[in-house]
């Protein structure tokens, strides 16, 4: 059933319109400069790139790897706040036009008062959340109708340790996609794509879920793309996007140049 | 009212599996599974018969003469200090080796911060023949190079945690990546009643022989097995879980929770959690934490590197909340003196952690026919080098 939320959002919208090769960038707001954050976003849209995710810095992130770590906690040194990112994104929406989704920790979330960034996330235009460490039956208990109301889809996680039973409880419960992690790994681990890992894409792949699904964790070049590609709807680059941005160098040039290579 | 963990998970509003969906297999796994473990009777015949001829238990319970004089009442030490290598910390790991060999696993990780849990976790990896990880703040590496060494002695790696702060907290996060990137054949041994949903309720079980023993002790020496008062440090807060446990629910015994008030609470320099918290999750528990108002940990301070933690255990929290608890905190100062006091007093030196406990007895309005029993949760071997440089004794 196509709900006015399913409709309006986004992400659905993207799925709709594109059946493969969907590219999804991750980036740490705040770095490698406080104030980057818009242009990143933007300079990433004009590339062509299908979907952003927008990073929230933590202090603790377990999820993830050496990079990440690293430019979330450059990204805090230079004093980012989700209350900066809020202003320095307020007006996206008069320049980009694909879906935007927020990508944090829990705990940033719950200080900063889970109404008040409801309200912020729908202003701004946001259309989905990544909270790693948000267990499903809180969200289904406490969260998940305060999203419904302002338009944002929570996106889940499966690894290939998750059973089927739980991929499809998630599959129900969820919109927009499921983020399939191509291994038991956090983020940025790993470089290649191995047969195990393939096989575990043909298993989800044959499940016939209900939603799409995106590859992230490990994807780093065009090669490992488009094998993912192959498996899923698209995939997510996050530590390998962040490796080419730095404080020194052009954002632009150094952006546009590396979604090319993925593209191309 | 109920102190311990409910069906979900949860110590009131704290606690609960605030975990990443890479580890919902383990934590599942590992939650589904371990009370039934624990209940099996060759899991607690071996568990009884190594804390008995392997790490020395029951420990003594010892009526403190002269440090009672001097505080005016009766002071009883719960002698942990005399456990196998040095602290509580191995109650915890002899029960989750023999539980992580009956989940079939393989390897042990653990974090560590002073490096005492580090070693308990080496020592019964060691006894059962089985590879180890222990991840340690680069910083603590530094500061704790004995029990670094100790650990490699006992055939452990020691893996510098490089991120963040690099103390407990980052080697902490560094054993949950590890575990991430191991799902399968990985035991996580978590050192305190700290993680996600049930490892505060199980380290508590496993340290819970702490109070039992207590109660019969008691009951031999004084006719009655409730204390008016149980005071212990909190860090995590392990050792004092374990000797409140089975004097949760019986409000006549007053506990006492120490924390680390470092330089004092307002100089910046503490790890006073409930002093300086509020609700927060980290490490998979919703619990008190210090942080920033955006919501990013503090690194705390104290001297004493086992309560130098930005957190506690939700099950502190929620006895923190309910009143059910009195915290107190101590600062270095007040710590290292009561410690030098116990050496001089009793003949005993105390690990910095538990002197913070010893200290607390002077802010304590005690009546001369109290009988307060004291945790003392671990011996002073490993802060031989902070007493030198203190220097006052």
């Amino acid at each position: 059933m196509k709900t006015a939320l399913t409709v309006n959002n986004r992400i659905n919208r993207l799925f709709e319109q594109k059946q493969g090769d969907i590219l999804s960038v991750y980036f740490t707001a705040g770095y490698p400069k406080v104030d980057d954050t818009r242009l990143i976003v933007e300079t990433l849209a004009n590339a062509g790139v299908d979907l952003i995710e927008i990073g929230i810095p933590f202090s603790d992130p377990v999820a993830d790897g050496p990079t990440i770590q690293a430019s979330s906690q450059v990204a805090l040194d230079n004093g980012m706040t989700l209350e900066k990112l809020f202003t320095q994104i307020k007006n996206i929406r008069t320049s980009v036009d694909i879906p935007l989704i927020l990508m944090g920790y829990l705990n940033p979330i719950v200080q900063y008062g889970l109404p008040a960034f409801c309200d912020e996330a729908k202003a701004v235009g946001i259309d989905g959340l990544i909270i790693p460490d948000l267990p499903m039956h809180e969200y289904m208990d406490q969260y998940k109708a305060l999203f419904d109301q302002n338009g944002l889809h929570n996106i889940f996680l499966v690894s290939p340790q998750t059973s089927e039973e739980r991929i499809r409880l998630i599959d129900k419960n969820t919109d927009g996609f499921i983020y399939m992690v191509s291994s038991a790994s956090v983020t940025g681990a790993k470089s290649d794509i191995t047969t195990a890992q393939e096989d575990y894409f043909k298993r989800v792949n044959n499940m016939g879920l209900k939603n799409p699904a995106l590859i992230g964790f490990g994807i780093s070049n065009k090669v490992t793309f488009q094998k993912a590609c192959a498996y899923a709807k698209g995939a997510i680059i996050g530590s390998a996007f962040i490796k080419q941005l730095s404080a020194e160098q052009d954002l632009q040039t150094s952006i546009t140049g590396f979604i090319k290579t993925i593209k191309d | 009212m109920q102190y311990t963990v409910d069906d979900n998970g949860y110590y009131g509003t704290f606690g609960g599996a605030y975990i990443p969906e890479m580890l919902y297999p383990n934590v599942e796994e590992l939650r589904q599974q371990y009370l039934a473990i624990m209940e099996e009777s060759s899991f607690q015949k071996e568990f009884n018969m190594l804390l008995k001829d392997y790490v020395g238990r029951p420990t003594p319970l010892y009526l403190a003469q002269r440090l009672s004089e001097e505080i005016g009442c009766k002071i009883y030490l719960k002698r942990e200090d005399l456990n196998h290598t040095g602290a509580h910390k191995i109650n915890n790991t002899i029960g989750q080796i023999l539980l992580a060999q009956k989940l079939g696993k393989k390897k042990i990780i653990a974090e560590t911060g002073a490096g005492q849990h580090g070693v308990a976790t080496a020592t019964v990896c060691a006894l059962k023949g089985v590879e180890c990880v222990v991840y340690m703040g680069e910083i603590d590496i530094r500061r704790q190079k004995p029990n670094v060494e100790r650990m490699k002695l006992l055939g452990a790696q020691v893996i510098p945690a490089l991120s963040g702060s690099k103390t407990l907290k980052d080697a902490t996060n560094e054993a949950m990546r590890h575990w991430i990137n191991n799902p399968v054949d990985t035991h996580y041994i978590i050192g305190s009643v700290v993680g996600p949903h049930p490892y505060p309720d199980m380290v508590a079980r496993f340290q819970s022989v702490i109070s039992e023993e207590i109660r019969w002790q008691l009951q031999e020496k004084e006719g009655r097995t409730q204390p008016d008062y149980v005071v212990a440090c909190v860090g995590g807060g392990s050792n004092a879980a374990g000797a409140y446990y089975h004097y949760m629910d019986d409000e006549q015994v007053k506990l006492v929770a120490v924390e680390a008030g470092g330089e004092g609470v307002d100089s910046g320099k503490s790890a006073a959690t409930t002093f300086l918290g509020k609700p927060g999750i980290l490490h998979g528990s919703k619990t008190l934490l210090m942080q920033t108002p955006d919501g990013q940990v503090v690194e705390p301070y104290s001297i004493s590197a086992g309560l130098d933690y930005p957190g506690i255990g939700p099950l502190h929290a929620h006895l923190f909340e309910k009143k059910r608890a009195d915290f107190i905190h101590i600062t270095d100062e007040e710590a290292m003196k009561a410690g030098v006091g116990l050496g001089k007093l009793e003949g005993i030196i105390p690990a910095i952690e538990s002197a913070h406990a010893l200290a607390a007895l002077r802010k304590m309005k005690l009546a001369a026919d109290d009988i307060v029993v004291v945790n003392l949760s671990g011996r002073g071997d490993k802060d031989l080098e902070t007493y030198i440089k203190w220097g006052n004794y």
